[in-house]
């Protein structure tokens, strides 16, 4: 965390986390720019940006027509022309509408042109289950952008992270992606007043522990957690790694982590299959740390499905806490 | 993909096995959890269940001596082809054991273990289902990991298994390193053979009981310290309530009556009381600390053809001799018919061993570690004995126990065999 002043702490939640980075940002730099749709009176689908066009009027804080691909292309460009603009998605599901801007343009244009110009642009995706939202606003697509060379991709899992990332994200040259967990949005944690950044491409190490490696993101990290302190009072010792940004992916937070236990599980909300652990995991077996692994690596992400709209069902196709504590405590025992 | 059959682990300081009998044909198919072969471990025999459904092929020949977790047989999908048998990753991956970096003090178990892999695997590493991180210590320590047995699924080598090694190795070589002018170079087998004239014997390979058996009492005996006590017994009073306790057993309707007491059933009960009541003599041994057992659990030395094997009475102190004599039955029958599960001859405290049937007047037995103790018995016979300075004829039998003096020395040995010759001399006492 880089603050540029003292600074006091106090508890707010996610959402509000983002909306005082939003306005921090507002403030400090006559740059930034807030579209999406339905951001203005309405105050966003999830209500993160609240009364901010209050405050900053309809210049600043433009509400866009229902075209994801319009809205994120007008912000593309206007980053090209040297704003910062902060997109917002409704859902992060309608990431599929605007991948042309997000994918062919803002990645590319800086290789394109030999880096003589950057893209600059923010976008904000509400991702994840869990509010019977159904199979087409649920989805973690996170592993999808962070295909895709020129994108940087976070996933903040506290509200202090949530503010820093992004305040982080206004600060690089390149689009950065931030994938902000609906569920957590009502969350609440110790959050720094004023300007600070938490690094992007840096993991964070959540608890220390010496038995068993958990990587998880987003939502999943709380999920470790918890899993962690069951573990615990069977005196199995976890590590709980938040990855906070799945690109580029903290590489020896995460190495070191395996050398020191020998053992990882991943946990992840977006589908398993060529996922963020299929990543991980690749990274751990094709390093040294290979050599120090004394036990098979579980991945456990979401399932081969789209999310269904059943409460009970829609819990059943993602990790849940028994399933890290069941798997973290097999390997730790060196029993699959 | 066909699926592997592993030979399990399935007794505790077992490093390799053999397949008695297969239950199922090649060819044939066989249902996940229906009995897919026999194992005859170091001690036992023990069915081993088909780990998928599936038509079995490219089986080991039963009575190969093979290595914990390596593959078996195969079974494969009902629409699979059978070709060769699949392997593992053979060949390129392979790395030369204990070569490089090999530390002086590695060595004896490098030796000893390209003997045994020549002699008994020859797998190659590359083979061994082992943990990264297990190959990656072995290979900087010098241990060969092919000689492992892993505590991991599927007997996959985990860390903790190579750490085992080491240790063991560690403590070899301090006890060699402090005694190095004392040791003798163990002769080869050819140095043995060459003093016999060639032509006048046959050479019998040991079965896995002989290799045990030779390994544990060599074992017992170069690091035990060994210390005996002997005691005369007199008989005449157990014998006789022997007879009366065995006259009142009930019969069933074929007249078969409920128990029949031996002399051996009273000696492991006596033995038992007498551990209850000198409980610092229940102990085994460990280098940190002592282990001092809440119950009597006495192993009995069983002859079986071949060799032999002790089957343990679980809290002999608690039970009526009746239980202990249909038990020891029971154990000896399986016993001889090496079909005793390892836990029914692992652990114990302490054991009997009674030569007394074939007429032996006295020996010593050798500890069978982790016991601390080992009360070897000879015949009960009429000797002339003085009693009220008259000279008079008693049945008595000699008893020798033998202790591990680390932990049972001399005078606790003297207490405890005190107990034990009053318990049979007073039997009734025994039965209270």
């Amino acid at each position: 965390m880089n603050v540029e002043a003292t600074i006091e702490s106090r508890e707010i939640s996610y959402s509000e986390a983002i909306r005082e980075a939003m306005e921090i940002a507002l403030n400090r730099d006559e740059r930034v720019i807030l579209m999406g749709e339905d951001i203005g009176v309405y105050g966003g689908a999830f209500q993160v940006t609240g009364d901010l066009v209050e405050k900053f009027g309809p210049d600043r804080i433009m509400d866009t027509p229902i075209s994801e691909l319009g809205g994120a292309g007008v912000a593309v460009g206007a980053a090209l022309t040297g704003l910062r603009p902060i997109f917002e998605f409704q859902f992060s599901d309608f990431a599929t509408l605007a991948m042309e801007q997000i994918v062919n343009q803002a990645a590319k244009v800086r290789f394109m042109l030999g880096g003589a110009v950057s893209v600059p642009v923010v976008m904000r995706f509400p991702a994840g289950s869990g509010t019977g939202a159904a199979a087409q606003h649920s989805q973690s697509l996170e592993a999808w952008l962070g295909h895709v060379p020129g994108l940087k991709v976070v996933q903040p899992s506290t509200p202090e992270d949530a503010k820093g990332l992004l305040l982080a994200a206004l600060e690089d040259p390149d689009p950065v992606m931030i994938f902000e967990h609906k569920i957590l949005y009502k969350t609440k944690g110790i959050v720094p007043e004023g300007y600070y950044t938490t690094p992007i491409g840096k993991a964070d190490v959540r608890r220390t522990g010496d038995d068993v490696t958990i990587v998880a993101t987003s939502i999943m990290v709380h999920k470790a957690i918890e899993a962690a302190d069951i573990l615990a009072q069977e005196n199995i010792d976890a590590e709980v790694i938040d990855l906070r940004t799945v690109r580029p992916i903290d590489r020896e937070t995460v190495l070191n982590s395996v050398r020191k236990t020998g053992k990882l599980v991943c946990v992840y909300e977006g589908v398993k299959t060529l996922g963020i652990g299929a990543e991980v995991s690749a990274m751990v077996a094709e390093s040294d740390a290979f050599d120090f692994l004394d036990a098979p690596i579980v991945r456990l992400g979401g399932a081969e499905s789209p999310i269904p709209y059943n409460p009970d069902l829609e819990k059943a196709v993602v990790p849940q806490i028994p399933d890290i504590v069941e798997s973290a405590r097999a390997i730790a025992k060196g029993v699959i | 993909m066909p699926v592997e059959v592993i030979l399990p682990k399935v007794d505790m300081d077992m490093a390799t096995g053999k397949i008695s009998a297969w239950h199922v044909a090649p060819g044939d198919r066989v249902e996940k959890g229906a009995p897919l072969f026999d194992i005859e471990t170091d001690k036992a025999a023990m069915e081993v269940e088909s780990p998928e459904t599936g038509i079995l092929h490219h089986i080991t020949d039963p009575g190969t001596e093979v290595p914990i977790g390596d593959v078996v047989g195969w079974l494969y999908a009902d629409d699979e082809t059978v070709g060769d048998p699949p392997t593992a990753n053979a060949g390129s991956a392979q790395w030369e054991l204990g070569k490089d970096n090999q530390s002086e003090h590695s060595n004896i178990l490098v030796e000893e273990n390209k003997q045994s892999e020549s002699t008994e695997s020859g797998s190659s590493p590359s083979q061994v289902r082992a943990t990264p991180l297990a190959r990656r210590l072995a290979r900087e320590t010098g241990v060969a990991i092919s000689s492992l047995a892993g505590s991991g699924p599927r007997g996959r080598i985990q860390k903790r298994d190579v750490e085992a090694a080491i240790n063991s190795i560690a403590k070899n070589t301090s006890s060699v390193t402090k005694s190095e002018t004392t040791v003798v170079p163990k002769p080869t087998d050819d140095g043995i053979l060459k003093n016999f004239i060639e032509g006048s014997y046959e050479l019998v390979p040991h079965d896995g009981m002989r290799k045990t058996i030779a390994k544990r009492l060599t074992e017992s005996k170069q690091t035990i310290p060994h210390f005996y006590v002997s005691v005369d017994v007199e008989l005449d009073a157990l014998l006789a309530l022997r007879a009366q306790l065995n006259g009142a057993a009930a019969t069933d309707k074929d007249g078969k009556p409920a128990y029949k007491l031996s002399v051996n059933d009273m000696t492991i009960k006596a033995l038992a009381l007498a551990l209850r009541d000198v409980p610092d003599a229940n102990v085994s041994w460990t280098d940190e600390n002592m282990v001092m057992h809440k119950h009597a659990d006495v192993g009995v030395a069983v002859a079986i053809p071949g060799g032999l094997i002790t089957p343990i009475i679980r809290r002999a102190e608690e039970k009526p001799l009746s239980v202990i004599s249909n038990e020891m039955k029971d154990l000896g029958t399986r016993a001889k018919e090496r079909k005793l599960k390892p836990e029914e001859y692992q652990g114990g405290s302490t054991a009997v061993s009674n030569m007394g049937m074939m007429g032996v007047k006295d020996f010593s037995a050798v500890v069978n570690p982790p016991h601390a103790t080992i009360l070897a018995v000879g015949a009960g016979e009429k000797r002339p004995v003085v009693k009220d300075s008259e000279i008079a004829v008693a049945t008595v039998m000699t008893v020798t126990l033998s202790t591990d003096h680390r932990c049972v020395d001399g005078a606790l040995g003297a207490k405890l065999l005190a107990e034990f010759k009053g318990y049979i001399e007073n039997p009734m006492s025994m039965l209270v």
